[in-house]
């Protein structure tokens, strides 16, 4: 029978196979690290006096606590430097490379690795946060590890897992115009929920797949997580090939094309059976946000606020009830109506240069509603430094909107960048969680098109919402 | 890591749903660089709700937490099986959990045991009929039991072993040394290396 691309990437790192019951151990190729979650796995390994085996494996950032304004200063929160020092010095101390805040390639793990081309097919990827199977879109198996994991690839570059099943999600039809990845994983997570995905690896395939970018296939691989999946692949193709021609770390010569040559075939074979399959036709799509404190909670813009009296499983409903009270909505009210008091365009979701290049296509020429303070957090030191190149800070400025440095900012609020108690946001990025974005924050998932649309008009909206055309 | 066979404590009936991972400690807890210290930042934000049910005697004192479907979603956080260990949580029990959750449970000694959700439903009108009352959770047997109540629970055998021996997964991987180095020895020369540094 033939492998699906899990199975072939997975079967090509097993070291040793486990015996009925017990994990196989797997090779390691990238191990990204990151300021939050590796501190405690270096004293481990200090601890214990043992190296990090791979430090040519391994590369770290510093992201998650970062500020985004006076990025030349000493970070003010006191916690916050002591994490990013401690990176500095673990990294010195084990030989590890690390991009440091002011350094070009410093940015958010799942930005920085892509665009340095140490992202590759059919590569295992891992790092100490969820949102590593980003990397999936270029048929790598990427996904995120605990601590204590963490500590034992720097010891061992290999982790002990059990096998994962497979689930293909296959998306027929073309996306309409105004449509996004980020609306397609979005409706992805509401149909299977955010437990829908637990136990398995999934595969996006189809011709609305296929017709992505890298950037856009990016999106939709990092949110794989938010279906409770920890890993989302997207098979290698010639879009793949094309964005790594050329990069830092790509191949080159005659590597380049033995490479191709492996990355051709890792494709799912005709007779491959997945453990589970969901369909849907891109056609139907519309842009998606969502009303709730889950991923899952989500509908059509065109939609209204649900009644969680109509819901008929009762721990849905009591779930819904709570996220409604949280989110202070009524049922009925049009999603068109809810106004927002901040917009966040940047995160390892959608901080790319795609994403500030449609944005920045959207707002050009207009003025933020006043109501509204937009921030656009470029998810890498390279992609503002792109994003300036090509003139979008200028648009974004006039538009009325915060220019920042590069990290994970009000994504989740590590840092200064955070939502006061009650203010509600319009969110590129992944998570709607209570108190995500700031303790009593307010979160609404929108793709960059509808933060674009939400920033001119002060209540969720997409670029069709538009009437007035842009003066000459 | 300690072996864990038996515990018998207080159990904590959380009746939510997709207790997620920025729930359990939210990311401004997460800023400390030891592995102690956290449970100050167990679930934060309910906490200062004096109806929050760890704001109650005697259920401040718990032990055993039984909880609601797809627990410990979302982020990757370790810190969140160490901020309900540093609490005294010995057990967490559900219908669902998330698959990075359960994993950094058992590398911690946390024991994280799948229930029915008829049986979750059970123990929670049992642990509001008698505050305080107590939760036996067997872990070779894979049970659970409170007065005279009893219900098998799910854990991996690997992972259960791996608790009840206590056993570190760094040493015993590095019993594979040869094979790793034979693994490495076999890799294509166009796999990618961080180092040297390029850009």
């Amino acid at each position: 029978m033939g492998r699906t691309l899990a199975e072939k990437v997975w079967d090509a790192h097993v070291v040793r196979q486990g015996a009925v019951g017990e994990p196989d151990l797997l090779y390691i190729d990238l191990h990204l690290l990151h300021e939050v979650t590796s501190p405690q796995a270096f004293e481990g390994l200090r601890l214990s006096g043992r190296p990090v085996r791979r430090p040519d494996l391994t590369i770290a950032t510093e992201d998650h606590n970062v500020p985004t304004l006076d990025v030349d200063k000493p970070i003010a929160d006191l916690t916050s430097r002591t994490q990013v020092d401690t990176l500095r010095r673990n990294c010195a101390e084990f030989g590890v490379r690390l991009h440091s805040l002011g350094d070009a390639e410093q940015g958010i793990v799942h930005v920085v690795g892509p665009q340095l081309g140490l992202t590759q097919p059919g590569l295992t990827v891992v790092c100490g946060d969820s949102h590593t199977s980003t990397h999936g879109a270029f048929g790598a198996l990427a996904f995120g590890i605990g601590t204590s994991e963490v500590e034992h690839v720097l010891a061992t570059q290999t982790l002990p897992l059990a096998p994962f099943k497979t689930m293909a999600i296959t998306v027929v039809g073309d996306l309409p115009v105004g449509t996004t990845s980020k609306d397609v994983i979005l409706a992805v997570i509401a149909k299977i929920g955010t437990g829908g995905g637990q136990g398995y690896v999934l595969e996006y395939r189809g011709p609305a797949i296929e017709a992505l970018s890298m950037e856009a296939r990016m999106t939709i691989c990092n949110m794989s997580i938010e279906a409770g999946a920890r890993a989302g692949m997207i098979a290698p193709d010639a879009t793949t090939f094309e964005y790594l021609r050329g990069r830092a770390h790509a191949p080159q010569g005659q590597d380049w094309d033995d490479a191709v040559a492996w990355w051709s075939s890792l494709r799912t074979d005709d007779d491959a059976v997945f453990d589970a399959e969901v369909v849907l036709d891109a056609a139907d799509l519309e842009p998606f946000v969502t009303w709730g404190t889950n991923p899952g909670q989500g509908l059509p813009l065109s939609g209204s606020v649900p009644d969680p009296a109509q819901i008929a499983d009762a721990g849905e409903r009591a779930s819904a009830e709570r996220a409604l009270e949280y989110m202070a909505l009524t049922p009925g009210t049009p999603l068109r109506e809810i106004a927002v008091d901040t917009v966040f365009i940047g995160s390892c979701t959608n901080g790319r240069i795609e994403d500030l290049r449609s944005v920045a296509e959207v707002v050009a020429g207009r003025q933020k509603a006043d109501s509204v303070r937009v921030l656009v957090v470029p998810g890498s030191a390279r992609v503002r430094l792109q994003a300036e190149a090509e003139g979008l800070d200028r648009v974004f400025l006039d538009f009325g909107a915060e220019w920042r440095g590069a990290g994970c900012s009000m994504c989740l609020g590590m840092n200064p960048d955070q939502l006061t108690p009650g203010e509600r946001a319009a969110s590129t990025s992944n998570r709607n969680f209570e108190g995500r974005q700031g303790k009593g924050g307010r979160t609404h998932l929108v793709s960059p098109l509808v933060a674009a649309a939400t920033a001119i008009r002060g209540t969720l909206s997409s670029p069709a919402d538009l009437v007035a055309p842009v003066p000459a | 890591m300690e072996p864990f066979s038996t515990h018998t404590g207080v159990g904590v009936p959380l009746r939510r749903s997709n207790v997620d991972t920025d729930q359990i400690i939210p990311a401004v807890y997460l800023k400390r660089v030891a592995r102690t210290g956290f449970e100050d930042g167990l679930f934060a934000a309910w906490r200062s709700d004096p109806s929050f049910v760890l704001n109650q005697e005697p259920y401040r004192a718990g032990s055993v937490l039984v909880a609601g479907p797809d627990f410990g979603t979302g982020s990757s956080r370790e810190h969140a099986v160490w901020a309900l260990k540093d609490y005294g949580f010995r057990v967490v029990l559900s219908s669902r959990f998330a698959d990075i959750f359960r994993g950094n449970s058992g590398k911690q000694g946390l024991v994280a045991g799948q229930l029915a959700p008829e049986d979750v439903e059970q123990l929670w009108k049992l642990l509001e009929q008698t505050p305080g009352v107590e939760v036996t959770v067997d872990l070779e047997a894979r049970t659970v039991v409170c007065g005279s109540f009893s219900a098998p629970f799910a854990v991996d055998d690997y992972t259960r072993w791996r608790l009840m021996e206590g056993l570190d997964d760094v040493d015993m991987t590095l019993r594979s040394a040869d094979a790793i180095d034979a693994f490495e020895a076999a890799r294509p020369s166009y796999k990618p290396t961080t180092l040297p540094a390029l850009s």
